[in-house]
């Protein structure tokens, strides 16, 4: 899959399949602007090494993030990490013994499984529903590993807009499962990449916030919020877990990027982030509507997918006789791409009919035209696999199939962002 | 001498074809040759025409540049280039076509059925599955007629698994195949020249179809030349070189058969075989005593020894 996945980056590819926040949303003369104030006043610093633990100016804009989703961290509990995922490496890295156990969402975020592997953990996947991961069925495996003896090195949750699921964990849940890490002396590593992007609903809050922080390791990240281009993120963990991150950020890279440190502090200072967030928000809440319309226009009606409140992804489930990472190779001959849903499981084979759509990454025209080439393919494999058993396809709603006859012909070639 | 290499390309083993191009391009680079590295686009006439290598070494994997489109193409430019001829690579990329030239050669290979889709589509081939299933039995294996690196094979389990991987073998080709699932050992057999190579046997952990298994190290095990009394594997070697000349090869290619109780089946040929460093056509030479820079002097010496077939002004 990683193979099939090289080819997606053609430049006349739709990817569907990337993760990426819009930074052509920022604007380039703020950018040019805090950059040569930098040049200017803070030249020899900026371009000098760091603590490994980041400057305290990062942690307070930190402190701003957080205390915008209603947590409040001690500044020594927080490190400067180069980006979120060096966050998720750290506290493998500080944690994870060869065999050790580690729980993580079925589906889980498709980067962070390679890194509890390469330290040897054995990984182990708890369902989730639309309402995140079944803490039930989290709690019948935690009491059956403490029968064998076993205790997991920590539970790695994206409750907040999950990836690749799109969905949030609900609060009696957020409640039932720090309850749990607290009765099994269990850390949870709570990942909250997308938390501000919330584009509908009432906000829940954070593990971390609920927990207080004794069980939950909290992994943030400036990449959805501003850029991913400047590699800048940050774990709050209690001090014996945080020592031991410390030592390994220091030998994986001394500390974070000095430079761009300096741009958040000056970016902080402008007291303008909480109102390019509330642009992103807008923007991307526009662009998840207009995926979801797609998704109803083009899918069949036997489909099924998240609409998830905030955060960057859809969650598609197609009839269960299509191989999502076969439609894959038939869908980069119509020049579309997507995560199939096979990557973000272990055993390769669970989510095969599922895929991950991003929307944050491209306007709505693409959008509508990647998933109305996808769900073109879709309906090819359909009527391929009903000819060939002799089942018939349920319908589609009649003012659908009129609507699309209508407006078939009228489908625009697809007008390039690179050109307008 | 100026050597293009011709490697990615639009096909799905791209990435594959990256890795064995680069490595390629090392091992002339240590060999004192010009190197032109080519990423098979849009403007590859272009580029050929313009750089005018001496020769061309293909790295490419997959159709447009296993089947014979880029060969022609070369044939077309006068410039001698690595791997089978334009025939043999049409014969080897389509498993079909391979399969009835073997069967017409006299060479063992699994019993099969193939289709396209207008079978399906207009003339109700799906009554005919019945028979089939009980004819080839279960499990049995479905492929893409044209297609690398295991994509879209699927092992079928039971006969209302067969629609489900027919959908997933059409999603790379229009002709798919139905075949006889023959237990045994997993070998491959390189023929270098006129030469048969050490024989490779897989012993893959886990699912034996499975595309990531082939690429990472790892998840599959070799073991060359393969543990088989020295008739066995003769005999093996005499099967992949009837194999190469049944199908009008020249270069290289690699034979992949199973050693069944009753003696070897051939499953089908690679024309371009993979060159990266998990790859086994490289291991084979390196266990007859070739490193790798040898084994790609004599692919590139093979090359400009073939005549083009082409036809003059």
């Amino acid at each position: 899959m990683r193979d099939l996945m090289a080819i997606t980056a053609r430049p006349e590819v739709i990817s569907l399949a990337g993760g990426l926040p819009d930074t052509a949303t920022f604007p380039p003369r703020t950018f040019a602007a805090q950059m040569t104030k930098i040049a200017q006043e803070s030249s020899a610093q900026a371009l000098q090494y760091g603590p490994t633990e980041g400057f305290e100016e990062t942690k307070d804009c930190i402190l701003e993030v957080m205390g915008a989703e209603g947590m409040l961290p001690d500044p020594d509990d927080v490190l400067v990490t180069t980006g979120g995922q060096q966050a998720i490496d750290l506290v493998a890295k500080s944690l994870i013994d060869p065999g050790d156990v580690v729980v993580c969402e079925a589906p889980t975020y498709p980067g962070a499984v390679p890194v509890f592997c390469s330290y040897e953990a054995e990984v182990i996947q708890v369902a989730t529903d639309e309402d995140g991961m079944r803490v039930d069925e989290l709690e019948a495996l935690l009491e059956r590993l403490r029968g064998e003896g076993r205790r997991p090195k920590f539970i790695y949750s994206i409750p907040t807009f999950q990836n690749p699921g799109g969905m949030t964990l609900s609060l009696e849940r957020r409640r039932r499962l720090v309850e749990l890490a607290r009765h099994h002396e269990v850390l949870i590593a709570e990942d909250n990449p997308y938390g501000l992007l919330r584009y509908g609903g009432e906000p829940l809050p954070p593990l971390y916030h609920l927990d207080g922080g004794d069980y939950v390791i909290y992994l943030g990240t400036f990449s959805k919020i501003l850029s991913p281009g400047i590699r800048l993120g940050w774990a709050v963990a209690p001090p014996p877990v945080m020592e031991k991150m410390v030592l390994g950020k220091q030998a994986a890279d001394l500390c974070t990027s000095t430079l761009t440190q300096y741009f958040v502090r000056e970016y902080f200072a402008e007291r303008r982030w909480l109102e390019y967030v509330g642009s992103l928000i807008d923007i991307y809440r526009a662009r998840r509507n207009a995926m979801v319309e797609a998704l109803e226009r083009f899918f069949p009606p036997d489909a099924s997918w998240t609409v998830p409140e905030g955060g960057l992804f859809v969650w598609a489930t197609l009839p269960p006789y299509i191989d999502t990472t076969d439609l894959l190779a038939k869908a980069l001959r119509e020049d579309v791409a997507f995560v199939p849903g096979a990557a973000a499981f272990i055993d390769g084979s669970s989510g095969s009919h599922s895929m991950r759509l991003n929307f944050s990454a491209s306007d709505e025209d693409v959008l509508r035209e990647g998933v109305r080439r996808i769900g073109r393919v879709i309906d090819e494999q359909m009527t391929l696999f009903q000819t060939i058993t002799g089942e018939h396809p349920v319908p589609r709603p009649p003012a659908h199939a009129d609507e699309e006859a209508e407006q078939a012909p009228n489908v625009l070639p697809l007008r390039r962002r690179a050109e307008g | 001498m100026k050597v293009a290499v011709l490697k990615g390309g639009r096909s799905l083993e791209r990435g594959v074809s990256l890795r064995s191009g680069a490595r390629v391009e090392d091992a002339l680079e240590a060999l004192g040759h010009d190197v032109l590295p080519v990423d098979a686009g849009a403007d590859l006439v272009a580029v050929l025409t313009a750089e005018k290598p001496d020769a061309a070494f293909v790295a490419l994997h997959g159709p447009g540049g296993e089947d014979g489109t880029v060969q022609e193409l070369l044939e077309i430019l006068r410039i001698p280039y690595t791997g089978p001829g334009v025939a043999a690579c049409v014969r080897c990329m389509d498993k079909v076509l391979a399969k009835h030239e073997m069967r017409a050669a006299g060479i063992p290979t699994p019993d099969f059925v193939a289709f396209n889709d207008t079978a399906f589509r207009e003339f109700g081939a799906a009554q005919a599955l019945g028979e089939i299933e009980r004819t080839l039995g279960v499990p049995l294996i479905v492929k893409p007629a044209r297609g690398g690196s295991s994509l879209g094979v699927k092992l079928v389990a039971s006969a209302d698994e067969v629609p489900e991987a027919l959908v997933s073998a059409f999603s790379y080709d229009d002709r798919v195949l139905l075949e006889r699932r023959i237990e045994g050992r997993e070998l491959a057999a390189s023929v270098l020249g006129e030469d048969a190579l050490p024989i490779v046997e897989a012993i893959p952990k886990g699912d034996a179809f499975d595309f990531e298994a082939r690429y990472e190290i790892g998840r599959t095990e070799y073991h060359c030349p393969a543990e088989l009394d020295a008739d066995v594997a003769a005999a093996v070697q005499e099967v992949a070189l009837a194999t190469f000349r049944a199908l009008g090869c020249s270069g290289f290619a690699r034979v992949d058969l199973i050693l069944a109780a009753d003696g070897p089946q051939v499953l089908e040929v690679n024309a371009i075989p993979g060159l990266t460093d998990t790859s086994l056509l490289p291991m084979a030479a390196e266990a007859a005593g070739m490193r790798f820079e040898q084994l790609v002097e004599r692919m590139l010496e093979l090359a400009t020894e073939r005549p083009l077939t082409a036809p003059l002004a």
